[in-house]
This record gives C-alpha cells, structure tokens and sequence, in this order.
C-alpha cells in the first residue's frame, strides 16, 4: 500500500462492479418469493425485483424500485452494514456466499445519478407545508417522502454542505462526498428548498417555524464526541472532527506519525483506518476486550487487515504534553468485573498498573453526545433522546422527530435513519390529512 | 480401463468424438492440431460447388449470463478451393491413419457432378464419405443441402447416385428441419446408405438487436434465418435420435447412427450412446472452448463406464432405449408425489410460489413453531434474524398430482424429491383401458364413472 499515492489510497474501498460482474451476480439470485432479503433490510427494498431488473438490463427500472423504498440507496448500498441485514439473511449464505446486495444496489443507483436520471415527480400539490430541521438522512428521506406526497417542503441545515454525516461523518473509503451530495441534489429537483447556514437553536424559532409551516420535522441527529474527563483533554484530537478534515480536505489533514485511537466502535475504526492509511502506526485503546466491542466483526477484521493494533483492558487516564505537543498517553490496566447494566462485564482497573503509550496524536471516538437541543426545545425526551409516538410526533404538537435523536433503542445507522424518516413523512400525512378532515367537518 | 474404440461401419476411431462437418475442420491445419488434441476423428468442412461466404456469419444465445448456450449461423459450405482441400485430407489422413476422417460433400443433383467428387475423396484414402442435406440456409436455394433432406425421393436419388459409385462408406447426415424424421432416414436407407448421422442445423432466427432493431446477425442491414446448434438443441437431437433407433425400418437395417446436437460434456455424450449413437460428433462446444475440452470428454465418458462396469461402447450403446414408449402405454396408476427435505432446503419458498400459482396450491408454509402461515412478513422485522423465523414450505401429498414443478424449480440439489407411493389403483395403460372400455375415452360422463369407481379425485 506504501507505494499508492494518497489519492489512491482514499479511493473506495470497494470498487464499483463491472456490467460484466453485476450480470454475473445478478443471475445468480433466486428471485426468492417473500424473500427474506427484503424483510431484513429496515427500509424493505423489494431486493429480488431490483436484482431481477438487473439481471434484465432494466437498470433505470431497477434503481427506481430501489429509491421508492429508500430515497438514499446510493448512500446505504455503500455505508449499510449488509452483513447483518440484508446480505445476512440470503438464503445463499447457509451454504455458500449470499448475493452481494449492496454492491448491486450500488451498481444501479450509481446507474441513473451519474446520468442525471430524474427518477421521481412532485406530487399533486396538498397546498400544506412541512420544515425539516436537519438535513442527514433522516431529513432527506422525510422530505422526499413528503414532496412526493404533494407537501411544499422547506429543509434547513446549519452546516454549509447538506448530507448530515454521510457527507461531514462517512470516511470516503466507504462513500465520497459526491454521492452524498448527488442526493440532496436529487431532493432539490423533487422541488424541495434546501436552506443551508440555518441553525434552529432555540423555542422561539420552533414557535416561528409552526407559524409559517404545518408541520416540523426534526433530523437533527446527535451532538460532538463527549469527553474523556482526563488531564490533557485539550489535547485529544476529536474523531469526528477528524474525520470531516479528511472527507473535506485530505491534503492538510493533520496526522501524527505515532496514533491512539480511544474506543472501539465504528467510529474508532473509521478514525483508525484514516490514520492508517495516511502512513501512521496507529493503536486502538479500549478498555474492555475484543468480546465487548461494539464494532461489527467485519469492521474488526478490516481493521486488523489494514494493520491496525488493538490494545484491549487499556484505560486511558491522562495525555502527556510537551510544549503543547503531545507524547503519550498514560493508561492503566483493567480486568473484566462483574456484569453492568448493560450485561457486558464491568472492566475494572488494576491499582498500580499504570504505564505510559507513546504517541503523538491521540484521538477519541467513544460514541455521539445526545441531542442537546430538545432540551432547549422543551422536548420531552427517552433516555436523553427525543421521545416521540408510533407516528414520530413529539410531546410538542405538530413536531416530529426521527433518526439518530431518537434512537432510543437499537444501533443507529443510516438505514434506520431513512426508515425513520419515511415513515415520519407518513405519519405525518396523517394527522394532517386527519386534521384537515376535522377543520372541513 | 474402458475401451473407447468404435467401428463405426466399417470406420474405425479410437474414441467415439468426432468434431462435425464446420468450421472446426476447415482445414488441414485444424484437423491435425485436433487430432493431436486427442478427437478419434473429424468429419471435415462440406466440400463441394464453388461458394462465397459472406462476413458476420454467426448469432449467439445467451442465457441469464452464460454464453453461447446456441449459436445460430448464415455460413455456407467450405469456401476454399476444392483441390486445396482434397490435397490437405489426403497429407492428414497420411499423418494419422488410425483416425477416422471423413469427408462432407455436397453438389448439385446431377449424377456425373456426385461421381466426380466422390472419386476426388476416395482418392484422398479418406475413410468415409457424409452427404451433407442439411444446409438450411443458402444452398437449399440453390438445389442443395436441406432441398434435398427435406424431400424423401431427392433423398433416395441422390444418395443412390453415391452409393453406386462410392467404394467407401457413405453416411447421410439427416436434416431437423422436418415434420417427421424417419421419412428421410428411410429415404437414405433405401438409397443405400451405410450409416446416418443428425443433427444438422435448426432453421432459426437468433434475435433482433434492441438498439438498432436489426436481426442479428445483420449484414449490411440485412438478416435470414441460420442454422441453431448448441447447448440448447440436444433435447431436440435426443429425440430424433431416438425416434430414428425405435423405427423399425432403421432397427432392420441394423446401420449406426452418428449423433450430435449440443454436446458439450462427456454426459451429453453417454446420454447420446445411451440413446443409440455409436459416434459423437461435436461442432459448437468445441468452437466455444476449443479443441482441448476432448480431454475431458474422453476422460469423463470412461471414467463414468468403469463406475458403471460397462468395459466397451456396446456396453451402453443403446441401453436407455427400452425404456421409451408411447403416452398409451404409461401406468395411468402410477403415482409420484413431492416431498421437500427440510434439512436441505434453504427456504427460497420458489417452490411455493410455483406450486401456488402455476400447479396445484398443494404446498403450504409453516413457521418455526410449526403453524401454518401465509406469506407475508412483519414491516417492523427486520435484520438478518428475519432468516430464523422463515417459513419453510412443506407438500400436502394427498393434494399433490406429482406434476414435479416444484422439484424442477427447487434450487438445490437433492432438495425436492418426487417419491413413488402406492396409488392402491390397479396397473393400467391408457392402451389397455381404452381397449377394455372404449366409450372411457370419448364420453365424459363414462370418464366421471371410472374415476368414481376407482376413487380417482381430480381437484
Ligand atoms: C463516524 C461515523 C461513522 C458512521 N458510519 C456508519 C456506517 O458505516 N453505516 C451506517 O449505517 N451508519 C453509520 N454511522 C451512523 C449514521 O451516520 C447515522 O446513524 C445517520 O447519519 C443518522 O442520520 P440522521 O439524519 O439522524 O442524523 P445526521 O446524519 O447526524 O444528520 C443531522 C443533521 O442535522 C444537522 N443539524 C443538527 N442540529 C441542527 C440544528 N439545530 N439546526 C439545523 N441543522 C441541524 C446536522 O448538521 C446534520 O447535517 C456513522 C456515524 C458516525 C458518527
Ligand atoms: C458455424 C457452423 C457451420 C456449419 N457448417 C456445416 C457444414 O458445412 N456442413 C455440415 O454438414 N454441417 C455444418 N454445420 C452443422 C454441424 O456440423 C452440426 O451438425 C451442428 O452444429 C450440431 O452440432 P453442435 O450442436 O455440436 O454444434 C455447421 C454448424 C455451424 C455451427
Ligand atoms: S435472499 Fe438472496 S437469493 Fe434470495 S432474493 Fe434475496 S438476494 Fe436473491
Ligand atoms: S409436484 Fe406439482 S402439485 Fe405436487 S407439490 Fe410439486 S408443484 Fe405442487
Ligand atoms: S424450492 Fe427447494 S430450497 Fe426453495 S423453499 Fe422450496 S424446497 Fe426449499
């Protein structure tokens, strides 16, 4: 890999499928009836149709099936974790190698957005409008949802470039940021106003926006990487921070020669991997073992793959520092205690096990802090996410939420987020469609 | 070891693989670069009347990703000149003299033109001669080829005419492009021949190109129908093949019959033996992959002997024929049901759907707990655990009429089974029920009190 330059070294990591091998896997599916490829991706794509279509060279027909059940396809093909969901349940799998679905499902989408291919119309105008707050996948997959169900939708995004984490979060060995910005692209041609640099911050604004709109959605996914609560912190390099430098500008990437990297989860592994790939040595800190981490094995074994070392029952308790630059990371040893909340073992530290890990840049990626701003909206909230009922409507009447700030429950991805979203939309259309009923009566 | 020799009237070859009359035996080139290949034998290019060949000569049928299951082609006879052909057989047949080759002409239905060239052969030392009527496209308008395959007294002539000139054995390589394939076989019987050989060609137009709308292949615009061979025409050689080894004129003459049609693998080949042929000719498989797929040919089809014990080629020449009979005289009491082995299925649920929509709605799908369910799934499910809680298709066999679409749709091997159970009905053909109770088969209310009698329930 050394000889690679580093533009070629960020290509994705998975090369698109020749026309020549997604024919080839495409027959290969079997069109299974009630197939559970389908049940097992959240958003249910109608997974045998579209490979089918691929199969018969209808690939416009193919990526339509795809973006009716989920306006980001070209996002998820590339981010979803296929192994547990759909690629998981090929019937395939049990014996030999399931269908590789989301390589197809890039194949097809990539299909029509590379050519501009419009896919979708506006819907009959309903004459009501909906502002969405948050314009990740949860908003976009809102809002198409509701353009094409007829509602004027006006989508706000405090950021400069829409996406939500697929743009600023997803390392581009999995997604560049074309395709995420090919989608919100695709949202604007459905007749959505897509409004950047716009922040909601406060209840005021929320009261403004239920003025002048029907209903409001907000997608505004979690809050910055909490912190360690150690002497040093200033110091520590903040994963998603990190990441967003690499997505954006790659070229003045700061990385250091000796990395750490705190946690490990997808994040970590993801901070890792760029580290890696930018020539660091790069160590992953955690302080359970490899039997607690919240990582997808797969993710695990790329890991290691790329030359990433993992150092486990490692808890860090200080960042050394000289002259502002750092050295080391003091850590302390841990054993695995009693089963907490969570029903994993509690690590515990070992008095006296201390030991000092050199490095010169060290980077935290343990998780996303909940969403602060229901709060500041006197939202009622579920363990520290937004609570919302089984339409996605929250304690406040008329604002609905969904995607990653209120995932109480379950692991937050992408797909989920679009799920959420789409089915916001339609809970949505609903009570409106109900309460115009009632107005009417 | 098996013994693959075959002496094929009067022909003798070390094995039964012949490439056919095509472009694989264009030339002398060819031929010795197939026979160093290991093929027992070559049937070289049509010889014959001065031709020219025309340029995008070849369809090809592709079937869910795999190439070249048929090929379809506009090409003509042997477009080299006449005495550079005769010279190249006569310098290969020098060179391999335990080979058999066998030259296939064609002229036009003139007694002198046929006498002419069939000295030129002989003189080659060539073992056999092979009367090519079959061409369906291109010579038959000229008076050759299919013109003559297709009408049973330009047959008889035409072979005639060779026969009582030819000192070698003469073969007439039968055309499919007819209603009924013994007319022209008994024709070429009664014109003398030594042995038959089919299939030729298939009249078929290949496709028509969606981007332009031109049927392929186009040349300058323009398209006929060709000649279908390949993969895909075997079932149709199979059965002609066979009808022509039950017909008792052909059984009579007692004459071998050279067979090809789609073969592609030494299973095809034992498939073809077991149906009467007692040579194998090749052309598409081996213009697919080449002459090197003979190896295999030779090492599967006497592989599969030795697991058999069959120790020669008359060994299994012939064997499956006793099997084929007519509709008439098949147990009507006979009864097969499906039965899914649950440990092999996979839970595809195709054979549901087939069953459901198509057959006889005799399978059901029960869940984990073992209820009966309908399709459908819970939208809030979702994750690779959705594969626990598949519904797995099970066959009421009481309602099954054992018409084995499930078994020919199932994805695994082995999955579906169609087992034999006892119908507690009396063994009887429709030949012998007719014959004993003939108003059964042409009034239906008789047909309604025999099933009843017989507690026969149709749903
Ligand atoms: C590093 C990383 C890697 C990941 N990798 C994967 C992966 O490989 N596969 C996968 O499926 N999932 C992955 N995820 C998770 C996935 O990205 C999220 O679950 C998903 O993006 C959630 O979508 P969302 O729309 O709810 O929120 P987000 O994508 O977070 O979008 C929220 C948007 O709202 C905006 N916003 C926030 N507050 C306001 C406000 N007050 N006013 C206006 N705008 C606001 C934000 O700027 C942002 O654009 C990863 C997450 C991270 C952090
Ligand atoms: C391109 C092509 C050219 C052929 N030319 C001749 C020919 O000149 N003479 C002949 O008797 N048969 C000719 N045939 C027919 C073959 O000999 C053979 O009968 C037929 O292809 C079926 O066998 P296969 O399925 O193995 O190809 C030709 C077939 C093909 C595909
Ligand atoms: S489970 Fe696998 S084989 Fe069946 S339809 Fe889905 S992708 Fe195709
Ligand atoms: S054999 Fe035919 S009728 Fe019986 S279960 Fe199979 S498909 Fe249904
Ligand atoms: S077709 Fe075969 S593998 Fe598929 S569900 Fe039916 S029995 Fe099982």
């Amino acid at each position: 890999m050394d000889e690679l330059q580093p533009a070629e070294r960020f290509q994705e990591s998975l090369p698109p499928l020749t026309a020549h091998e997604a024919a080839l896997e495409a027959n290969r599916c079997l069109y299974c009836y009630d197939a559970p490829c389908l049940q097992a991706c959240p958003t249910h794509i109608d997974i045998p149709t579209f490979i089918r279509k691929i199969a018969t060279g209808n690939l416009r027909g193919s990526a339509r099936t795809i973006l009716e059940a989920n306006f980001l396809g070209g996002t998820c093909a590339r981010v979803c974790p296929v192994q547990e969901l759909c690629e998981g349940a090929c019937v395939l799998g049990r014996d030999h190698t399931p269908i590789q679905i989301g390589r197809l499902q890039r194949y097809a989408v990539d299909y029509v957005q590379q050519r501009g291919i419009r896919m979708f119309q506006p819907g009959p105008p309903t004459g009501l409008k909906v502002a969405v707050v948050g314009s990740g996948p949860a908003g976009l997959s809102c809002s198409a949802e509701l353009a094409r169900l007829g509602y004027e939708v006006t989508l706000y995004e405090r950021r400069e470039l829409g996406g939500g984490l697929s743009t600023y979060g997803i390392i581009v060995l999995r997604e560049p940021i074309e395709v995420a910005l090919r989608e919100v692209e695709a949202l604007r041609d459905l007749g959505v106003q897509v409004v950047t640099g716009h922040e909601l911050s406060e209840r005021a604004h929320l009261e403004e926006l239920l003025a002048a709109f029907d209903a409001v959605f907000l997608a505004v996914g979690l809050g910055a990487v909490p912190a360690l609560g150690i002497p040093g912190e200033e110091y520590v390099t903040d994963g998603l921070a990190f990441i967003e430098a690499s997505k954006l500008d790659l070229a003045h990437l700061e990385v250091g020669r000796r990395v750490l990297v705190i946690g490990a989860g997808n994040t970590a592994v993801d901070a890792a991997t760029i580290a890696r790939r930018m020539g660091a040595e790069v160590t992953v800190v955690y302080r359970r073992t490899e039997a607690e981490m919240t990582a997808y094995a797969h993710e695990y074994h790329f890991a290691l793959h790329e030359g990433i070392q993992y150092r486990f029952l490692t808890q860090p308790v200080a960042l050394l520092h000289r002259q502002g630059q750092v050295v080391g990371l003091e850590c302390v040893r841990m054993e695995l205690g009693e089963a907490d909340a969570s029903g994993r073992p509690r690590p515990q530290p070992l008095p006296g096990s201390n030991f000092v890990l050199p490095a010169d840049q060290v980077i935290k990626a343990i998780g996303q802090e909940k969403p602060r701003l229901a709060q500041a909206l006197g939202l009622a909230l579920e363990g520290g996410y937004i609570a919302v009922d089984d339409a996605f409507e929250t304690s406040i009447p008329r604002v609905f939420a969904g995607g990653d700030c209120i995932r109480a429950r379950g692991v937050a991805s992408t797909v989920m987020a679009v799920q959420d979203g789409k089915l916001a939309a339609q809970g949505i259309h609903a009570r409106l469609a109900a309460a115009r009923q009632e107005t009417l009566l | 070891m098996s013994d693959l020799r075959v002496n094929f009237a009067g022909i003798r070859a070390p094995n039964p693989f012949w490439l056919a009359s095509a472009p694989p035996t264009n030339s002398g080139y060819q031929v010795n670069k197939a026979f160093e290949a290991g093929w027992g034998g070559a049937v070289w290019k049509t010889i014959g009347a001065p031709v020219l060949n025309i340029s995008n000569r070849y369809g090809g049928l592709s079937v869910a990703g795999q190439r070249l299951v048929a090929i379809n082609n506009v090409e003509l006879i042997s477009d080299r000149p006449l005495e550079v052909n005769l010279r190249e057989i006569a310098e290969v047949k020098r060179l391999w003299p335990d080979r058999a080759l066998i030259v296939s002409a064609m002229v036009e239905a003139d007694p002198r033109a046929w006498r002419d060239i069939i000295l030129m052969i002989e003189d080659t030392g060539a073992d056999g001669i092979e009367l090519n009527y079959g061409c369906p496209q291109g010579m038959s308008e000229r008076g050759m080829g299919a013109a003559v395959g297709q009408i049973p007294e330009s047959c008889e002539m035409n072979t005639a005419w060779v026969t009582s000139v030819a000192r070698i054995p003469v073969i007439v390589k039968l055309t499919p492009n007819v209603t009924h394939i013994t007319v022209p076989a008994r024709a070429a019987l009664r014109g003398g021949a030594q042995a038959l050989s089919l299939i030729n060609t298939i009249n078929s137009i290949m496709s028509v190109d969606l981007d332009t709308l031109m049927i392929t292949p186009s040349i300058g615009g323009r398209g006929t129908h060709g000649g279908y061979a390949g993969p895909a025409v075997k079932p149709i050689a199979l059965n002609m093949l066979t009808e022509l080894c039950q017909d008792e004129v052909v059984r009579a003459s007692r004459v071998p019959i050279s067979g090809m049609g789609g073969i592609t693998t030494w299973r095809d080949a034992a498939e073809f033996l077991l149906l009467g042929a007692s040579s194998l000719q090749v052309c598409t498989a081996a213009m697919h992959y080449g002459y090197r797929i003979v190896e295999d040919l030779i090492d599967g089809l006497s592989n599969w002997m030795d697991d058999h014990g069959f120790a020669t080629l008359d060994d299994v020449i012939g064997r499956s024929l006793p099997q084929v009979s007519t509709f008439g005289d098949l147990d009507l009491s006979y009864r097969a049901v499906a039965r899914i082995d649950p440990e092999r299925c996979i839970r595809c649920n195709l054979c549901y759907a087939a069953c459901n929509d198509t057959a006889h709605q005799c399978i059901d799908l029960y869940s984990p707990e073992g209820l009966r369910v309908q399709p459908g799934f819970d939208v809030r499910a979702n994750g690779r655990a959705v594969a626990d809680t598949r519904p797995t298709p099970q066959v009421r066999e009481d309602d099954c009429v054992g018409c084995a679409l499930c078994a020919n749709v199932c994805p695994v091997d082995g999955c579906i089974e169609m087992v034999p159970v006892p119908s507690g009905r009396q063994s009887v053909t429709w030949n012998e029920l007719t014959a004993a109770q003939p108003e059964v088969g042409s009034d239906w209310d008789a047909m309604q009190r025999y099933r009843a009698e017989n507690r026969i329930d149709i749903h």
